[in-house]
């Protein structure tokens, strides 16, 4: 036993100032074995392999590989002694040709010269032992998502490769795609490389998984072996409570009709037709890429409308810009907090204050801003979404993902709104925010308005929503309602490639 | 800087002044001791009052340098607007003094105009290429520089224009109204709509937003590209205004007014603490970095440092302040 472990990390915690992402985690990895890390976003899986892949120094605790006790400063640190990670976000250079970009730091030498053509062909054989239709010589930045998600799992599969870390590595693959990764994850097996591979498709597991290690709140929660167990103890594992007490029971009053797309399309997403509804919680799943978010960013005239109409009350705002259909009262609130959600370098209070001055609240007759009336707005929201006290002074870079994301559900009710949409609104959240987000959903909806959930998470969709709508390959493949919405149907739309509508 | 009463010492309250406010302070407080110890004449009130008149300019500038830096971007052709606005006011001028040679006011009223419309083409253009084609602001206001630059010259032959109204130079550049110099009226002036407008008005709010989040600001219904537009163009004008007061002060239209005023007004901004990441910076700060600045060639000038050698100095200071906005928004972002 003692002669087949790869990598074995004792007590390795990391602690970032106000948060602990993880704590002291025991974890082995044996040779020939795919381990599967489980838990939920901000569990700790991405902190835990991101030190392994030298992305990350411990704060306490200790790695070993082969028995001797590691250290690395960096990722190609741990890529040099045969750790290789793909990570989520690609480390593709877009303007560089595939074939440079798989043998970018290792590049075949004639002499001082670099071996182009040497790399092209040893590219393409690459490519044909995965079976992976890409053309070495292609600019990176022209190929899918998918097969820039091929060409970094090809970049790893060079040198003396002894661990292969794999985030997330099907999310945005199809099914045919998926088969060609396993099949070559089962040869790399054979090699006796292990493989940590971190996945939220549990329907995976039973394929390629020989043990399982669930994480929650940064903590381990357990090992098992796949064998001995099933999917539902896991995600019972993995949230650590049955899942219905999280979720709020939301009353169902529909309304009229509030918002409608017809026909409408958008690079990635083929015409698709959406109604929302007043005092009713619309439910939108898919997977990544599937785009789920991109149809209700054409909605909002975030990218581009190809085609199709969008009505708002009732007016046609198909071509209007994102920041009439806001003030029309179309709120979106952003999956991505950081990049296009929150000021970091303001405080929260100033953060909310920006919607409330927008929305028209605080600003006098005379068009002068006056600030007192905006703080003790802006202090109403955050007791409204539960912000503690401590933190509405406080930089926002400085806040946790969960109070983050609470400053930025404030925002919504900075600007008066009928329809609000959340797309991925618990990504990267603690189970105590959570359930506070969802009452705060809940209350929305019960108050009449309009509330499209969009999550990758399919339990916070089948939980919330009164009526979902599945998105598989840019369309929709199904809308179900009632008892409809269970995890099996909705899963079988996932993969859906007819496009028919249930 | 009072007694705080506080365990963490001195070293503990110039951090805290530090993040606070920035490097300006300690600046501030090295220069007037540097100074005060090369010449006598440095701390007099006569001399404290001619800084104050000669860094009108300079704050003037440097408002509308801060407003385009808050919204994220930079401007390096404030200098172009101020020649532009020079040349071309200055030809107004004499132009309608010949057409309408018994209403000098309304010549020189028409001649201003022109003089603002020439450069708020200089804005427009900017906005137009940063918010709609999203040029980068280096490139762009460096392109439009050479342009107006250009042009400038191309009106002007490279030769000053002279026949000014006499009007028009002794109230602008020499007038006194209450005892107090007319261009320090106008900036004072200035300074209060333009802290008004920061802080209590909605297009101020936006423009912080902008700079600090631009696909946030887009997502709270904030016409991005609008506030962009009015960002540069406000900032060109108030250059316009600034070359106006310079060609009142020099008696004639000159296409090499306003040469070094871009590097100038980014490090006096800068040094009073205007994030070069957008989104952060407050006027009464830039009034006093511009004052900095004036108060330091002044100081230099007294204590005979040669005018290449005030070059050098000025290009050190622009870096250090960046170095310790950088240390500062770690310190910041890390929150200690």
């Amino acid at each position: 036993m003692q002669a087949t472990t790869l990598v074995e990390t004792r007590g390795l915690t990391k602690r970032y100032p106000g948060v602990l992402a993880l704590n002291s985690v025991d974890f082995d990895l044996n040779k020939g074995e795919v381990h599967v890390l489980f838990g939920e976003n901000g569990a700790g899986k991405s902190t835990l392999i991101s030190m392994l892949a030298g992305a990350n120094t411990p704060t306490e605790g200790s790695i070993t590989l082969n028995g001797e006790t590691v250290r690395f400063e960096s990722v190609a640190d741990a890529q040099a002694k045969g750790i290789y990670t793909v990570f989520q976000e690609f480390s593709l250079i877009p303007t560089l040709t595939v074939a440079e970009n798989i043998f970018l730091g290792w590049e075949p030498m004639k002499g001082p010269f670099v071996d182009h053509r040497a790399m092209r062909r040893r590219a393409r054989e690459m490519f044909e032992e995965l079976d992976f239709p890409i053309d070495p010589t292609a600019i990176t930045a022209s190929l899918s998502r998918a097969q820039q998600q091929m060409v970094e799992i090809t970049k790893a599969f060079h040198g003396d490769l002894s661990v292969l870390i794999l985030d997330e590595p099907t999310a945005s693959l199809t099914d045919r795609e998926v088969d060609h990764l396993f099949g070559f994850i089962a040869s790399l097996k054979e090699r006796g490389v292990g493989i940590i591979y971190i996945s939220h498709r549990i329907q995976e597991f039973q394929r390629i998984a020989d043990r399982v290690t669930v994480l929650r709140d940064g903590a381990k929660i357990g090992t098992v072996a796949m064998a001995d167990t099933d999917d539902h103890a896991l995600v019972e594992m993995m949230t650590g409570r049955a899942i219905t007490e999280i979720y709020p029971t939301i009353a169902r009053n529909p309304g009229p009709v509030l918002a409608t797309a017809k026909g409408l399309s958008t690079p990635g997403v083929s015409a698709s037709d959406v109604e929302i509804r007043a005092g009713e919680v619309l439910g939108i799943a898919g997977l990544v890429g599937s785009g789920k978010s991109r149809l209700f960013r054409a909605m909002m005239g975030l990218v581009p409308r190809l085609g199709g109409t969008v009505t708002l009350h009732g007016q046609d705002v198909t071509r209007a810009p994102t920041r009439e259909i806001i003030r029309d009262g179309m709120y979106y609130l952003s999956p991505d907090r950081k990049a296009e959600g929150l000021d970091l370098a303001k405080t929260s209070n100033e953060n909310l204050a920006l919607n409330l001055v927008m929305g028209g609240k605080g600003v006098g007759r005379t068009g002068f801003i006056n600030w007192k009336t905006i703080r003790a707005e802006s202090e109403r929201i955050a007791d409204h979404v539960e912000l503690h006290d401590g933190y509405r002074q406080k930089l926002v870079s400085q806040l946790s993902g969960g109070n983050q994301q609470k400053v930025l559900f404030g925002k919504c009710f900075g600007q008066e709104a009928d329809i609000y949409i959340f797309d991925e609104p618990t990504v990267g959240v603690d189970m105590g925010t959570r359930s506070a987000l969802y009452l705060l959903i809940k209350s929305l909806a019960e108050a009449g308005k309009a509330v499209v959930v969009i999550s990758s998470d399919l339990p916070e969709v089948l939980n919330l929503s009164h009526r979902m709508l599945v998105l598989a390959h840019g369309r929709i493949s199904a809308e179900l309602s009632g008892d409809e919405m269970v995890e099996d149907q909705v899963l079988k739309y996932f993969f859906d490639e007819s496009g028919a509508t249930a | 800087m009072s007694e705080q009463g506080n365990k963490t010492g001195a070293g503990g309250l110039i951090k805290r002044v530090f993040v606070k406010v920035g490097v300006l302070p300690f600046f501030l407080l090295g220069a007037l001791i540097i100074f005060t110890a090369l010449s006598s004449k440095f701390l007099t009130g006569q001399n404290l009052v001619n800084v104050a008149r000669q860094s009108v300019y300079l704050v003037l500038v440097s408002m509308g340098q801060m407003l385009v830096l808050i919204s994220g971007g930079f401007d390096l052709s404030v200098g172009t607007a101020i020649a532009l606005t020079s040349v071309v006011s200055a030809s107004a001028m004499v132009f309608f003094t010949g057409i309408f040679p018994d209403a000098i006011w309304l010549a020189i009223l028409l001649g201003a105009f022109t003089g603002f419309a020439a450069a708020l083409m200089v804005g427009v253009v900017n906005g137009i290429g940063i918010a709609y084609f999203d040029v980068s602001p280096f490139i762009m206001t460096l392109g439009v520089s050479s342009v107006g630059a250009g042009l400038a010259l191309f009106l002007t032959g490279g030769v000053p224009v002279s026949g000014l109204p006499f009007e028009f130079a002794d109230v602008f550049g020499f007038g006194r109204l209450w005892g107090i110099p007319v261009p320090v009226v106008l900036a004072v002036i200035c300074i209060v709509v333009m802290w008004v407008f920061m802080s209590r008005t909605r297009l101020g709010t936006q423009i912080y937003a902008v700079g600090g989040n631009i696909k946030a600001a887009h997502l709270s219904a904030i016409n991005t590209k609008r506030t962009l537009m009015l960002a540069y163009m406000v900032c060109a004008l108030i250059a316009s205004l600034t070359g106006l007061l310079l060609t009142a002060r020099v008696e004639s239209g000159e296409a090499n007014l306003g040469g070094t005023i871009a590097l100038e007004s980014i490090a006096a901004c800068v040094i009073a603490g205007v994030s070069l990441r957008g989104g952060i910076g407050r006027v009464e700060n830039v009034v006093l970095g511009a004052f900095f600045i004036v108060l330091v060639q002044n100081g230099m000038n007294l204590a005979q440092v040669s005018s290449y050698m005030q070059m050098v100095l000025l290009g050190v200071l622009l870096i250090l302040a960046v170095i310790f906005d950088q240390m500062r928004y770690r310190i910041i972002m890390s929150g200690r």
